[in-house]
């Protein structure tokens, strides 16, 4: 089958190759951008670890092509941190104890990112609500919570 | 898990869209929200010869009110429809529905017109659609057809497009003064399908009666449903609570589930008798202007 040439923005940065149309997006981000921060959890929609930012939306990386992110942007957990800065959530996550065995966290991560933007005032049941479709098996979500708390709060102040 | 090889379409218009499904038949399949499609493609269940992206095309992404109707594009997410507010103010049974559908990363891809074209059973929106009464817009070749939603599902995923035709809009007749609606889904987890949802539109006359009652049932037979006997048992009543409960009987009585992993056939007969007794009292409450 022929290859496809795209060009994706990621963490601000363009990047081109020649792809096969089958190859999933997390595959493109890992294996070909060599951006491990995503991960793969589930592989089948369900865990949220793929979960990527494109065009502002939260997605799953492992549940859509490649070839559908040529001339978008893309933003992953290592375009959260700027010029040596943690982002407020990463920042909201290490003071609150956020994470256990870290597998899940950059899918939070990306899923905070994405919800703060549009509701930098959250109630804890509007969080808990956003990050369904992102499991946890350490934590029972309860610092993960207050992460997110943490991090709208600086945000609110004017931290990003 | 990666699916088998494929060529890839990226159409920048309806019509060039419709000549490819023309050009290459039925080993084309359509990619909108690809939230179905792609699980089903790594899995091996489903293993196309050639993709037809059609989110590339232009202007297909409205929620708008025109001509007595909502009318919902191609390309609307999940998300979208469950931030619109047109669907918040004036259609809380769509408004419910889109906010449990899988999960919020599904739901923005997801595609509401999706949801109705892959024909699953499991899906929400079937039910909340035949509640309402809503059209289908399907344009192929010869232009563009309607199609009533009750003639849309004929079969376990089956829908009633031509291989040629796509899924351009929902229209849905906008509710005249004294209409609520609700739709209630239980699932055992966030992303799962129901094991069983109800989803139940009401129209109330001057005096309170019932009007004009929709009621439409998810994941409880080969086919989304819809509870005709209980619809025509609710027209024309007051619905006090006896009404109610001989309705949400009706309802169960009309309903044809399986025993699988999310419950046994009695369990989900009766569990249709409850949601639709619930989502029946919530959305009388609305059509009194409650919430």
């Amino acid at each position: 089958m022929a290859k496809v040439p795209i060009t994706v923005k990621v963490n601000g940065v363009e990047h081109s190759a020649d792809i096969e149309p089958r190859l999933l997006l997390v595959h493109f981000l890992r294996e070909t951008l060599r951006l491990t921060g995503t991960h793969i959890g589930c592989d089948t929609s369900h865990c949220g670890a793929c979960t990527v930012v494109m065009d502002g939306k939260p997605i799953k990386s492992c549940t859509a092509f490649a070839v559908q992110a040529d001339g978008r942007s893309i933003l992953t957990v290592e375009g959260l941190e700027q010029d040596g800065k943690l982002h407020p959530l990463q920042d909201g996550f290490y003071q609150e104890h956020g994470l256990q065995c870290g597998y899940c966290t950059p899918g939070m991560l990306m899923t905070g990112y994405a919800f703060l933007q549009e509701n930098n005032n959250p109630t804890d049941d509007e969080i808990r609500h956003a990050i369904s479709g992102n499991l946890c098996r350490c934590t029972g979500y309860v610092n993960i919570v207050k992460a997110y708390q943490y991090a709208a709060q600086k945000m609110r102040e004017g931290g990003a | 898990m990666i699916p088998r090889s494929f060529e890839y379409h990226s159409p920048r218009t309806l019509d060039e869209a419709i000549g490819l499904l023309q050009k290459l038949g039925p080993e084309a399949k359509l990619l909108s929200g690809g939230q179905s499609l792609i699980p089903m493609m790594k899995l091996r269940l489903v293993s196309p010869e050639h993709i037809v992206d059609i989110n590339r095309i232009p202007d297909l992404d409205y929620v708008s009110e025109s001509d007595g109707h909502l009318k919902i594009g191609a390309l609307v997410r999940e998300h979208q429809l469950e931030s619109s507010d047109v669907v918040k103010t004036k259609f809380p049974v769509l408004a419910d529905t889109a906010k449990v559908i899988a999960d919020p990363l599904v739901r923005s891809q997801a595609t509401v017109c999706g949801n109705l074209a892959h024909g699953d059973p499991a899906n929400d929106h079937p039910a909340t659609m035949l509640a309402l009464g809503a059209t289908v817009v399907a344009t192929g070749p010869k232009g563009k057809r309607e199609i009533a939603i009750e003639d849309f599902f004929p079969g376990l995923f089956t829908t009633a497009l031509e291989a040629e035709e796509i899924l351009t809009e929902i229209r849905v007749p906008l509710p005249p003064p004294r209409s609520g609606g609700a739709y209630l889904k239980l699932e055992r987890k966030v992303g799962d399908f129901a094991t069983a949802g109800v989803a139940v539109q009401l129209t109330l006359d001057e005096a309170g009666a019932c009007k004009r009652a929709g009621v439409g049932l998810t994941n409880v037979g080969m086919t989304p449903i819809k509870a005709k006997q209980a619809e025509a048992f609710l027209t024309g009543k007051q619905l006090d609570e006896a009404t109610i409960q001989q309705a949400a009987e009706l309802a169960a009585s009309e309903s044809q589930p399986m025993d699988d992993i999310r419950g046994s056939a009695d369990y989900k007969r009766d569990l249709v008798r409850v949601l639709t007794a619930r989502a029946l009292t919530t959305a009388l409450s609305r059509a009194k202007g409650g919430a």
